[in-house]
């Protein structure tokens, strides 16, 4: 569904993507992690056309991406400069929904059934700045939901909410994604987050940036926030994205076992 | 906090009035150039029932209203084209930085020259001096918009023109709003400015000059107080109207009222 393949970006002189590629897979949550200020940025924007990459390919369907492709939605971290203040959260789910040629009204039901699926019908009128950040992030989520994309792009979502709605975030992305069948492409910095949410986890290195690993996660699509992460298999997957993640290289035995 | 402020800046208007009292009847000032504060209020309440002086400042207010309308209606668009499209903001600031510390009264001989109207001939020197803050604070605020704000909508696939209208405007809103307040106080000196220098059928200045040649100081000051007191109203009302507007602004701000 999402073929990235040989990814290169330069900021001037200063190679930040050096030859990425990474696969997605229709309906797969993929979690990319890396060390801080290695390019995930750069790949995510990539690959939503907001920037154009020195080299490489993106394919979304088959059709490679040269302007903002229609069939894709980001959530990014800063929620409060994402999310336009002078808007309801229900104006703001279905501003983008302008796009899909759809009428006031249609456009206020989807946006409606988008915040009722983040847990949060009652708050469609207030505005971004009468909510928490947890709620103002479910908002985003909501605006990506109605949208209805293929392939959503998360760009730490979850790195400016406390550790408890974090938790809760995690488990209602688990839960959107899995229902809607969306491939996903999740950045984050947080190595526990990227193997409890993901389906696989792609390691990148320190930049120039290169693909350290690439891990599939067998832990079940169902996870609990207290169950799995006691897992033998989770807690061994954790660590060892966490010795790649501080440039170590792979441990052959956990490898095997896939 | 509010209520205390307001009486406090009673107070100074009332003990600056009291003074001004004062030092007349103590006979320090001769009465004849500048009459005593209480004959100065009681000529501006006699203007209230003045039929002259009530024409001249309705002539006077439209001029203010149509003058600052206009400007308003080309102030803003010439602020966004040129926040929106830097290379032409770069070649039109120098004329910009050239023309604007000009003072605008200035321009009012030439304005004499170029209108035979009275009312065309204040309406331009409005429009042209009160267009310099909404053009100026709407070409800051468009650079000042969030990238990431911007970013977001495009991501949706959404065009340059939807991102200037949709966001880049909105954001924009409350400084414009600011440079329209500013530009509405310019206004109103250019709209006396223009009648005192170039004379005509009626104005407030055209009042005021008149009362001066009639050696009424008393009403001549009296409609100059009206005029001030007009320009404070006018400044309170748009300030209430962008609190309404802008709530979104203020509280993200974390603006104290």
């Amino acid at each position: 569904m999402l073929e990235i393949t040989d990814l290169v970006h330069s900021y001037g002189s200063h190679r930040v993507l050096d030859g990425v590629s990474i696969r997605a897979a229709e309906g797969e949550l993929v979690c990319v992690v890396g060390p801080s200020g290695c390019g995930k940025s750069t790949l995510l924007r990539s690959v939503a056309g907001l920037i154009r990459p020195t080299g490489g390919r993106v394919l979304i369907d088959g059709r490679p991406v040269e302007r903002i492709p229609d069939n894709l939605a980001v959530v990014f971290q800063d929620y409060s400069r994402s999310l336009y203040p002078w808007m309801t959260a229900a104006n703001n789910v279905a501003l983008p929904l302008r796009r899909r040629g759809l009428d006031r009204r249609r456009r206020r039901e989807a946006a409606m059934a988008a915040l009722d699926q983040v847990g949060l019908a009652d708050a469609a009128e207030k505005y971004p700045w009468e909510m928490s950040g947890g709620m103002q992030q479910r908002v985003s989520i909501a605006r990506a939901l109605a949208y209805r994309p293929s392939l959503l792009l998360m760009d730490e979502p979850f790195g400016s909410v406390d550790a408890q709605t974090r938790e809760d975030l995690e488990d209602l992305v688990l839960r959107v994604c899995a229902h809607h069948g969306m491939t996903t492409l999740l950045i984050t910095h947080d190595i526990d987050e990227s193997v409890y949410v993901g389906d696989r986890v792609i390691v990148l290195t320190r930049s120039p940036t290169r693909v350290a690993a690439d891990l599939p996660v067998d832990l079940g699509r169902s996870r609990d926030q207290i169950a799995t992460r006691q897992l033998g298999a989770f807690v061994r997957l954790r660590a060892e994205v966490g010795r790649l993640v501080r440039g170590g290289s792979p441990t052959p035995t956990v490898l095997e076992k896939h | 906090m509010e209520h205390a402020r307001v009486l406090r800046g009673v107070a100074g208007v009332a003990g600056f009035l009291a003074a001004a009292e004062i030092v007349g009847a103590t006979g320090l000032i001769d009465d004849r150039f500048l009459p005593r504060m209480s004959a100065i209020l009681r000529g501006a309440a006699e203007l209230l029932a003045d039929q002259e002086f009530l024409a001249d400042a309705r002539a006077t207010l439209a001029a203010w209203g149509l003058g600052l309308l206009l400007t308003v209606a080309v102030a803003v668009p010439a602020g966004l084209a040129l926040g929106a499209l830097p290379p032409v903001e770069r070649a039109v600031r120098p004329l910009i930085e050239f023309l604007r510390p000009i003072p605008s009264v200035a321009v009012v001989p030439l304005a004499i020259l170029l209108f035979s109207d009275n009312l065309h001939l204040r309406v331009a020197v409005v429009v042209y001096a009160a267009s310099w803050p909404i053009v100026i604070n709407t070409i800051y605020a468009l650079r000042d918009v969030d990238p990431l704000a911007k970013e977001t909508l495009r991501s949706f696939g959404f065009g340059p023109m939807s991102v200037l209208l949709r966001v880049a405007l909105p954001s924009a809103a409350p400084f414009i709003a600011t440079g329209i307040r500013v530009a509405a106080g310019t206004a109103i000196i250019l709209v006396i400015s223009a009648e005192l220098l170039a004379g005509g059928a009626e104005g407030v200045g055209i009042y005021i000059m008149e009362a001066a040649s009639g050696n009424r100081m008393d009403l001549m000051l009296g409609a100059t107080l009206w005029a001030g007191l007009f320009g404070v109203l006018s400044n309170s009302a748009l300030v209430a109207v962008e609190r309404r507007l802008f709530r979104w602004h203020d509280a993200r701000a974390g603006v104290a009222r």
